[in-house]
């Protein structure tokens, strides 16, 4: 801690940050570009400029740079001083030269950095009387926008792009005054994460293209806090809905997980809530063969009520991709021993044993921040990209850890980041990745290792017992598994922070436990490593906390013991299950009765539907990979008869007179209910204040102050203006009354903070007013909570179930699970644009294996496995190991396979029919 | 006291031969300025294109926020609403909807005469609301002034600008 004076005003501050950081820290108002709060300094567009002082003597000071210059005892500067003003105007002033006259038709209006610095500083007159420079746009794909000519070469993007994400298909190109920010030629973005150039970017060059399809400005959009649902990390989003639409997701800052950013699947996944394809009134009939014919919700209940009264047991199945709070409500309609996981089998056992393991191993869990910040990492099994696409990028931000040590010996600091990039070079952290096939962080990679599931499991065994001799040892490791094993130990134990990322994409457990096995070792010999497991949904941990049986149990339980119907949550089985173990399930079932939001094969099979509420028009908690709770709200009120599913589940329960007690009928005592019966949930009533919740006396409102349209918006339907929906859930409210908060002197607690805006701040830089310090913990704490609390510390047993070596089979091949971040997930293929990009369907096999079965290059082949055929194109790839194969999992026209799993694998016959698989 | 009160007869009785101010509307109509903040419209360019952009300024600035749009746009890339609303029965006529407006697309006009028995009836639709003529203001075509390319418009032929960078020039 240093003093320094600013204005003439004492400040204590970090030694050695830089003033722009402390000036926004401190809350002083000082006009920035090409500094962004997680990229760090490169003093391009001396914006940022200050007056520096000698001493207190010194009147005429100089010019610096405060995003460029460190704090030091004593320094003086001055924000305020006329010529430091001046200077800041007249920098705008050239930046605006070229700027086109686009703010009424630039969808960055209303909340552009740019808007703001300019009032900020006061610039409101053009001089310049020539002629303004024009570029020519890129189609850049689906998701961005480009407008070049709205350009103040700050060159945030291309740093944040090449730099951050490892984009390698984005660039500056030409010089002078026509630089420009672009692809070669146009194109779709490679990058996973190329949405996040609309908020990086400080303009409107890089515009959201979905959100153009039906724009509205961020003072229209009723917003309220989220979290994604298309992965396991949770990371956390601000959707904003108009006129009954969700229009866009926005990234919300949380220390703790995505902090700045998100993936373009979590961003641009939304589109399923306003697809055709919801179901938007309960739906009956008569029987399975029959049309369904729409029916009114209270219809559907007494038909529910008629069917479970007459039945002897009633069986409900969960689902991981619903919230706690509809997955416990069910669980208690049905009652706990007839409450089933809607995970697939595997999934089930494989969450199962993540929590035993999350619960027993005296490790803490990795958060998505502590994998950014690790200084080595392993990787065993997940493709993190297309898995869990924010882990890539805090893997990628974690390699950058270790080299910092040169810049600093260099005394460069690390938010210096050119200096500190050009210190370091292409050096890198320590990153092992063992998967099964290339994924796009092999670039980064300081090996790789591609091999069966088994063999990234013994791999993983191997290096546990490098690190830590008492750890079980994989017998007959090949001497090139051996080789890098040792190497992979070294380096984690030189490290002061490594970590450990697994999950369950490869559907085997023996990875899950060498990757436990790799932390306990090094755990013991006394390094702080953590565990980062990915799981398959947004809440798979969730979901298995409640401890249902397995989807098999279901099953059995239906075939055997007269089950008369079954509830079936938010869950389309088609992903889940084999079909025809499934058709018998429903044969068996006489009454079936559905909850979803979209129509999909198993709604189809329901015998009464009722329309569930998606997302953002819901309350729930979702428990995240490292079993963060956290709470999304209710962005807006759905049209038709559209519910949540706890109140069509509660609804259910009322009409069945299941006695209920009075604080049931709201979301508070749901959850009250649910933490009274599994008291280890305690944390889920911690993550945000009850609904009851008041500041001065008032809600928290949904729609921004500035919120327009409020007396004409339904003025078509009626021109008396409805009451606003009522919220008896939360303590926010569908309107724009309520409590005004005015960052930093008064605002709601961070988990409640509709929409990050503060006066004069219109774009997401406002998020330093909400922040403890810059690129800190959000004021009172970031939102969220661990339900699994750090275990004692005393060492648990090694797992020593280390699966036998790979061998291959004649004839057959191993098909191992592959992802694809657009096409695996089942929500986000709604909207067009995932649908787009996502790749085909093939079977991806090594050229070895292709020679020996005789295939070439156009075939389509002929997959048996599991009792299904399937006919795939044939896709030869180097990078899959021999022996196996490789198919992408999830994408709509697959039925589900469990895998991995032996298939024989044979070119089509020519004259077979060519009906498609399945 | 009684001084003033035969003062004020007096002044009454005066006003018996003054020039009416009243006048015998509806046959007869009052001169009002163009200015006059009555009945809004929207207007067109000098082409005969919608001027209003959907830039969303007129709604916002509403303090009975009585306006409401959707923006869309043609297959050009020229964005225009897709609808727009006006609930004249809100409306205060205070006129801050054409000050915020960039275009001049929106403008309050001279005509108060809009009542209706159903209050309904005072919600007004594009169509309601769209004229054929540029209205108070001639001349203004926004779209010659903006940086965005629109069908026959392509970047660089604005008012003001410089043909396209050519990217591969290495010209200093
Ligand atoms: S980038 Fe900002 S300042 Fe420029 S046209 Fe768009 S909204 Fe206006
Ligand atoms: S495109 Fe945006 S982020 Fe990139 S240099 Fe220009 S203004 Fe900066
Ligand atoms: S990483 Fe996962 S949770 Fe985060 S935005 Fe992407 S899909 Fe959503
Ligand atoms: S301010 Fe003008 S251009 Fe903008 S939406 Fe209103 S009428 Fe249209
Ligand atoms: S922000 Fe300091 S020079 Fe750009």
């Amino acid at each position: 801690m240093v003093t320094i004076y600013i204005d003439g005003k004492p400040y204590q501050v970090d030694a050695g940050q830089n003033l722009l950081h402390i000036c926004l820290s401190m809350g002083i108002n000082l006009p920035y570009f090409c500094w962004h709060p997680a990229m760090g300094s490169v003093g391009a567009c001396r914006q940022c400029a200050v007056k520096q002082f000698r001493d207190e003597n010194d009147t005429r000071g100089r010019l610096v740079m405060a995003c460029m210059t460190p704090a030091v005892e004593g320094l003086r500067i001055s924000v305020q001083d006329p010529q430091a003003v001046e200077f800041r105007a007249s920098i705008i002033e050239w930046l605006m030269e070229n700027h086109p006259h686009d703010c009424p038709v630039c969808d960055e209006g209303g909340e552009c950095h740019l808007q703001d610095m300019t009032v900020m500083t006061g610039h409101t007159y053009r001089h310049y009387r020539w002629k303004k420079r024009t570029f020519r746009n890129q189609n850049l794909g689906p998701f961005i926008n480009h407008e070049m000519n709205r350009c103040i070469q700050c060159y945030r993007c291309v740093r944040f792009y090449r730099g951050f994400a490892g984009g390698r298909d984005f660039d500056a190109f030409s010089n002078h005054n026509t630089v420009y920010f672009g692809r070669k030629t146009d194109g779709v973005l490679e990058s996973e994460f190329s949405g996040n150039l609309v908020e990086v970017c400080p303009t409107g060059v890089f515009t959201d293209k979905t959100f153009r399809k039906h724009y509205t400005r961020k003072w229209d959009l009723q917003t309220a806090p989220s979290v994604c649902v298309n992965c396991s990390l949770g990371c956390n989003t601000t959707p904003g809905e108009r006129y009954g639409q969700l229009r866009r997701i926005r990234n919300r800052y949380n220390f703790n997980v995505n902090g700045y950013f998100l993936c373009d699947r979590g961003r641009y996944g939304y589109e399923f809530v306003n697809s055709d394809r919801r179901i938007r009134q309960a739906r009956l009939r008569r029987n399975r063969e029959a049309a369904f014919e729409s029916v009114a919700p209270d219809e559907g209940l007494q038909r529910i009520k008629e069917i479970v009264k007459k039945s002897g047991r009633t069986i409900g199945i969960g689902s991981p991709r619903a919230s706690l709070e509809s997955n416990f409500a069910l669980r208690t309609l049905v009652g706990p021993e007839h409450f089933f996981s809607g995970a697939t089998v595997k999934d089930h056992e494989l969450v199962t044993e993540a929590i035993k393991i999350l619960r027993d191993i005296p490790s803490s869990m990795a958060s998505l921040h502590e994998v950014e910040t690790s200084d080595a990492a392993l990787v065993l099994g997940e493709d993190v990209n297309n898995v869990a696409p924010m882990a890539a990028y805090a893997l990628r931000q974690s390699v950058r850890c270790k080299p910092q040590a040169i810049s600093q010996k260099l005394k460069i600091s690390d938010w210096d980041d050119t200096a500190a990039r050009e210190a370091v070079q292409d050096q890198k952290g320590p990153l092992y990745l063992a998967t099964i096939a290339d994924t796009r962080l092999d670039d980064m990679a300081t090996r790789t290792f591609h091999a069966s599931p088994q063999e990234i499991a013994r791999l993983g065994f191997a290096v546990a017992h490098q690190i830590s001799p008492t750890a079980p040892q994989p017998e007959n490791l090949d001497s090139a598994a051996l080789e890098l094993s040792k190497m992979i130990a070294q380096d984690l134990k030189d490290a002061e922070s490594p970590v450990v990322v697994s999950g369950c994409s490869l559907e085997e457990k023996s990875i899950l436990y060498a990757a436990a096995n790799v932390v306990q070792a090094l755990r013991s010999i006394g390094k702080p490593a953590r565990l980062f497991l990915t799981l398959p949904e947004s809440n798979s941990l969730g979901l298995e906390l409640l401890e249902p049986g397995s989807l098999n149990q279901a099953f059995a339980i239906a075939r055997e013991d007269n089950v008369e119907a079954a509830i079936i949550l938010e869950n389309d089985l088609y992903r889940r299950s084999n079909p025809a173990l499934l058709e018998a399930f429903f044969k068996s079932i006489p009454s079936v009765i559905v909850l979803d939001s979209l129509d999909n094969p198993t709604a189809q099979k329901a015998d009464v539907l009722l329309p569930a509420a998606t997302f953002a028009e819901s309350d729930g908690t979702l428990v995240n990979n490292e079993s963060r709770a956290q709470r999304y709200f209710q962005v807006f009120v759905p049209q038709d008869d559209i519910k949540e599913s706890w109140v069509w589940l509660r609804a259910i329960g009322d009409a069945l007179g299941q006695e209920e007690p009075g604080a049931r009928k709201t979301f508070d005592g749901l959850i009250a209910d649910m933490v009274k019966e599994l008291p280890f949930l305690a944390p889920v009533q911690e993550i945000s204040p009850a609904s009851g919740f008041r500041i001065a006396g008032a809600k928290i409102p949904r729609q921004p102050h500035r919120y327009s349209g409020r007396t004409s918006m339904h003025a078509n339907v009626s021109v008396h203006e409805p009451q606003p929906p009522q919220d008896p859930d939360s303590p926010l409210s569908f309107s724009m009354e309520g409590f005004l908060a005015e960052p930093p002197i008064e605002q709601p607690p961070a988990s409640l903070i509709p929409e990050f805006w503060a006066p004069g701040w219109n774009s997401i830089q406002s998020l330093n007013k909400f922040q403890e310090e810059v690129s800190g913990p959000l004021i009172g704490g970031d939102p969220g909570k661990r339900i699994i609390l750090p275990p004692d510390p005393e060492q648990a047993a090694y797992f020593d179930e280390i699966p036998e070596p790979f061998a291959s089979r004649a004839g057959e091949l191993l098909l191992a699970p592959l992802y694809a971040i657009y096409g695996s997930e089942e929500l986000s293929i709604h909207t067009p644009g995932e649908a787009q990009l996502t790749p085909p369907l093939r079977l991806e096999i090594n050229p070895r294996d292709a020679q020996q079965f005789n295939l070439t290059g156009e075939t389509v082949l002929q997959v048996s496995v599991d009792s299904q055929v399937f006919e795939l194109p044939l896709h030869i790839s180097a990078s899959i190991p021999e022996g196996t194969a490789g198919m992408i999992c999830g994408l709509p026209e697959m039925p589900y396979v469990a895998l991995p799993a032996w298939g024989k694998v044979t070119p089509k016959p020519v004259n077979s029919s060519t009906e498609n698989p399945g | 006291m009684i001084i003033s009160a035969l003062i004020s007869v007096w002044n009454v009785f005066k006003h018996l031969f003054k020039k009416r101010v009243t006048i015998q509307y509806p046959e007869e109509r009052p001169y009002l300025a163009p200015r006059w903040r009555g009945r809004i419209i929207l207007s067109r360019d000098p082409n005969g294109e919608e001027r209003c952009v959907a830039c969303y300024l007129c709604a916002v600035a509403c303090p009975v926020d009585c306006i409401s749009l959707q923006a869309t746009e043609d297959e050009h890339g020229r964005r225009y609403p897709e609808w727009f609303r006006i609930n004249f029965s809100r409306c205060i006529f205070c006129g801050l909807c054409e000050e915020a407006c960039p275009t001049y697309a929106i403008q309050l006009t001279p005509d108060f005469e809009m009542c209706e028995y159903d209050r309904q009836n005072l919600v007004y639709e594009k169509e309601d609301l769209l004229i054929d003529g540029q209205g108070k203001y001639h001349g203004y075509n926004f779209y010659r002034v903006a940086g965005v390319a629109i069908g026959g418009k392509d970047k660089g032929e604005s008012e003001n600008e410089d043909a396209p960078i050519d990217l591969r020039s290495l010209l200093p």
